[in-house]
C-alpha cells in the first residue's frame, strides 16, 4: 500500500516527462488498434460485398477476373454468355433464383448495369442486407433508371432527372446514346458496395439503346426511342449472372456442370471463396501496416525505457532513503515495475479513448464519403490479449531499470552517492 | 533485555575479491541510552561500519548483535524488517523524499513497520508533536520539502528517525551541511529528543567539536584492527580513496 502511494506521489512529482511518455504510448496504441480495426472492417466490408449468392456465372476466364467485373465492376468481360445458355442453366432444378447482368456502358464515368428487377430482391450484401430505396422505386419502363447513392450525390440527381448513357466506358459525344434518354425513377440507399457507384437499367433498356448500333458504332439506320420500343428487345447475350440455389449442398455439383457446359465455354465461381482468395493477395499490405504500427509501439516502449533509465541516477537518493526506513531491494524493484505498469496501463486506456473518440467523430463522415461503416464495438478478445501482452512486455521493460536499481541499492546500502 | 544494545565481537568485513579486511573490530559495546560518538576521517571504514550496524551488509566473520539479536542469524528480508522496526537513520543530507510533504516524510517509516506504527499511536499527532519539538514552524508541515532550509531538513530527518520509538538512532555526519549555529541547535534537539524517548544514539562524524558533547567517544582508527588503511595502497598500487 505504502509502495503504491510512493509510486503515485513520485510519478506526480515527475509528471511532465511521465505525461509525455504516457502520450507517446497512447498514440502508438491508438495507431496499432486503429490499424487493426480498419484492417478488420475493411476485410469485412470487402468480404461482405456480396452475400447469399451461391454462384456467379460468366464466360470462361479467371475466377478473380469474373469476380472483379461482375461484382466490383472493375475490368471487362472477355466474352458474353448467350441468353440460351442463361435460360438453360437458370431453369435447372437446383437453381432457386437467378439474376442476369449486362455491363459495358457508362454514364459520366459511372458504370451502367443492365439487369431485371429481381436484382433488387436477390442481391444481398453484408450480413444478408438487401438493397433499399432512399427515394423512388425500381425501374418499370424500358427507359427508366435507378442510381446508387454515390452517383446521386456526385451528380446531384433528383428523381425525374434525365440520364444520357454513353457507349463503352469512355464518355465522348460521338458515342452517346443521346437519342434515347433515361429517366430517373429511384435512388438507392448507401450500401458501401460498388452498387453505390452504379447506374441500373433494365436489360431491355440496354437492348433498346443498342438496337441501331452495330459493332460499337451507329449503323446506318437510326431509330427513335419510340421506334426502338417496337423492336424485339429480348437480349441475345448477357455479361454474367448470379445464382441462388435451393440447397447449397449442390453448389459444387452445379459448378462442375457449368464448367463442363458443352454449348459454350462458361465458368462458375463461389463468390465467398474467390473473395477470400482475392483478399489474400491484398492482405500483404495490411500485414505490413500492422507490423509498422507494432514497431511504433515498440518505439514508444523504448522511449519509456529511456525515460526510466535517465531518472535512475537522480533517484539514487530516493532509493537510499527508502532503504534506510526499511525497504527491501525488492521493494525498489517493485517501485519500477509498478510505475511502468501504471504508465502503460494509463497509456493504453488513453490510446483506446483517443481511438474511440476519433471513430465516433469520423464515423458518419466515413459512411457518407467512403461507404465504409466502421462499427464502434467494445474491444474484442484479440485486443484484450494484446492489452495483456503489452502490460507483460512493460513489466519486462521495467525489469531493466528495476534490476539496475536493485543491484545498486544492494551495493550502495545507505550511502548516498550523488 | 540486557543493557547491551549493540555488541560487536571480532567483526571482520571485506568486499568479495579483496585480500585484506576493510574492517576488523575485536570488540565494541554500546549500552542502552548511551550516546556513542564514532570519529574517523573519510576512508576509515565509517560507511562500512554503518552498513554492518544497519544490517545492509553482513560481516564475513564475527558477530554483530543488536538488541540481543545476532544480525547474521537473520535473512536479508528479516534484517530489512529489523532495521525498519528498531532503527532510525539520519543521513548527511538529502534525507527527505522531494515528492512527499513534511508530514508524509516523517510518517514514512510507519509505512514499512507495524511496530513503529503501533508505537506511534496517532501517527499524525505524533509526527506533528515531533516536528514542533524540533522547532519546525507549523505552517510548513504540509508543505513541500523544497520549502525548507538545510537546517530544517536535517531536523525533519530527526523527527523521521525518532517516530515510532526505535531503540537505536544512527546518524551519519548529520551536521556536515550545517553552519555552527544550526549545528549546535541540531545537536541540542537531537540529544533532548533521544533522551526523552530513551533511544540509544550512534553518531558518526569527523567533527572534533561535536565529540566533546558525547560521554562515549570511539576513534574508528584505533578500534579498527584492519591492516587495510595503514599502507594507503592496494595491491595494484593505486591509492584508495
Amino acid at each position: 500500500m505504502i509502495l503504491l502511494r510512493i509510486v503515485l506521489k513520485s510519478a506526480w512529482h515527475r509528471r511532465t516527462s511521465l505525461l509525455l511518455t504516457i502520450l507517446s504510448i497512447a498514440i502508438s496504441v491508438s495507431l496499432l488498434l486503429g490499424v487493426d480495426k480498419i484492417r478488420k472492417e475493411a476485410k469485412n466490408s470487402f468480404i461482405n460485398t456480396i452475400s447469399k449468392t451461391d454462384l456467379i456465372v460468366g464466360a470462361r476466364s479467371g475466377p478473380t477476373n469474373l469476380l472483379l467485373y461482375s461484382v466490383f465492376h472493375i475490368g471487362n468481360a472477355t466474352n458474353n454468355v448467350s441468353w440460351e445458355s442463361y435460360e438453360d442453366i437458370a431453369s435447372s432444378e437446383e437453381v432457386a433464383w437467378s439474376v442476369p447482368i449486362s455491363l459495358g456502358d457508362s454514364h459520366r464515368s459511372f458504370r451502367v448495369m443492365g439487369t431485371n428487377t429481381d436484382y433488387f430482391t436477390y442481391y444481398q450484401y453484408g450480413q444478408g442486407q438487401t438493397l433499399n430505396f432512399a427515394q423512388g422505386q425500381a425501374f418499370t419502363d424500358v427507359y427508366d433508371a435507378v442510381i446508387g447513392a454515390d452517383v446521386a450525390q456526385a451528380l446531384d440527381y433528383q428523381l425525374g432527372s434525365e440520364i444520357i448513357i454513353a457507349h463503352g466506358l469512355v464518355s465522348t459525344d460521338f458515342a452517346a446514346h443521346d437519342d434515347k434518354p433515361f429517366s430517373l425513377t429511384g435512388i438507392l440507399a448507401k450500401t458501401g458496395t460498388p452498387v453505390d457507384r452504379t447506374v441500373l437499367i433494365s436489360l431491355e433498356g440496354i437492348e433498346a439503346i443498342h438496337v441501331d448500333w452495330q459493332g460499337g458504332a451507329r449503323s446506318g439506320i437510326e431509330l427513335t426511342a419510340e421506334q426502338a420500343l417496337k423492336m424485339d428487345l429480348q437480349p441475345k447475350a448477357i455479361t454474367a449472372f448470379m445464382i441462388g440455389l435451393t440447397n447449397r449442398i449442390n453448389t459444387f455439383r452445379l459448378q462442375r456442370t457449368i464448367t463442363e457446359y458443352e454449348e459454350e465455354p462458361l465458368m462458375a465461381i463461389i463468390p465467398g471463396a474467390t473473395l477470400a482468395e482475392l483478399w489474400q493477395t491484398i492482405a500483404v499490405f495490411e500485414q505490413v501496416l500492422l507490423v509498422i504500427s507494432g514497431f511504433v509501439l515498440i518505439a514508444g516502449l523504448l522511449g519509456m525505457l529511456t525515460m526510466l533509465l535517465s531518472t535512475l541516477n537522480e533517484r539514487r537518493r530516493e532509493m537510499a532513503v527508502l532503504r534506510a526506513v526499511g525497504a527491501h531491494p525488492y521493494h525498489i524493484l517493485l517501485l519500477f515495475v509498478l510505475e511502468t505498469v501504471f504508465i502503460v496501463f494509463i497509456g493504453y486506456l488513453l490510446g483506446m479513448g483517443i481511438l474511440y473518440l476519433l471513430l465516433a467523430l469520423t464515423q458518419s463522415l466515413l459512411v457518407e464519403s467512403y461507404g465504409v461503416n466502421i462499427a464502434i464495438t467494445p474491444p474484442d478478445a484479440q485486443q484484450w490479449i494484446l492489452f495483456a501482452a503489452i502490460l507483460l512486455l512493460s513489466v519486462l521493460v521495467s525489469l531493466v531499470p528495476g534490476l539496475i536499481a536493485y543491484r545498486r541499492s544492494l551495493q550502495d546500502g545507505l550511502a548516498i552517492k550523488v | 533485555m540486557s543493557a547491551r544494545v549493540i555488541h560487536l565481537q571480532d567483526v571482520r568485513f571485506r568486499w568479495p575479491g579483496q585480500e585484506v579486511d576493510l574492517l576488523h573490530i575485536p570488540d565494541l559495546v554500546v549500552n542502552k541510552g548511551e550516546h556513542l560518538f564514532i570519529q574517523g576521517p573519510s576512508g576509515s571504514g565509517k560507511t562500512t561500519l554503518l552498513n554492518l550496524l544497519t544490517g545492509i551488509n553482513l560481516a564475513n566473520s564475527g558477530s554483530v548483535t543488536m538488541l540481543d539479536t545476532p544480525l547474521e542469524s537473520l535473512s536479508s528480508t528479516r534484517r530489512d524488517q529489523f532495521r525498519a522496526d528498531h532503527l532510525g537513520v539520519i543521513f548527511q543530507q538529502f534525507n527527505l523524499l522531494p515528492y512527499l510533504s513534511l508530514m508524509e516524510n516523517v510518517q514514512l517509516p510507519c509505512g514499512f513497520s507495524a511496530r513503529k506504527r503501533n508505537n506511534a499511536g496517532d501517527m499524525r499527532a505524533t509526527a506533528m508533536r515531533l516536528l514542533s519539538h524540533l522547532s519546525i514552524p507549523e505552517t510548513l508541515f504540509n508543505q513541500s520539502v523544497s520549502k525548507l532550509s538545510v537546517g530544517q531538513q536535517q531536523r525533519t530527518a530527526v523527527a523521521r528517525a525518532l517516530i515510532g520509538n526505535p531503540e537505536i538512532v544512527i546518524a551519519d555526519e548529520p551536521t556536515s551541511a550545517l553552519d555552527s549555529a544550526n549545528r549546535n541547535r541540531f545537536m541540542e534537539l537531537l540529544f533532548q529528543e533521544t533522551e526523552e524517548q530513551g533511544s540509544t544514539l550512534v553518531f558518526v562524524s569527523h567533527d572534533q567539536q561535536i565529540a566533546e558533547q558525547f560521554s562515549h567517544v570511539v576513534d574508528l582508527n584505533q578500534i579498527n584492527q584492519s591492516q587495510f588503511n595503514q599502507p594507503q595502497f592496494n595491491q595494484m598500487g593505486y591509492e584508495l580513496s
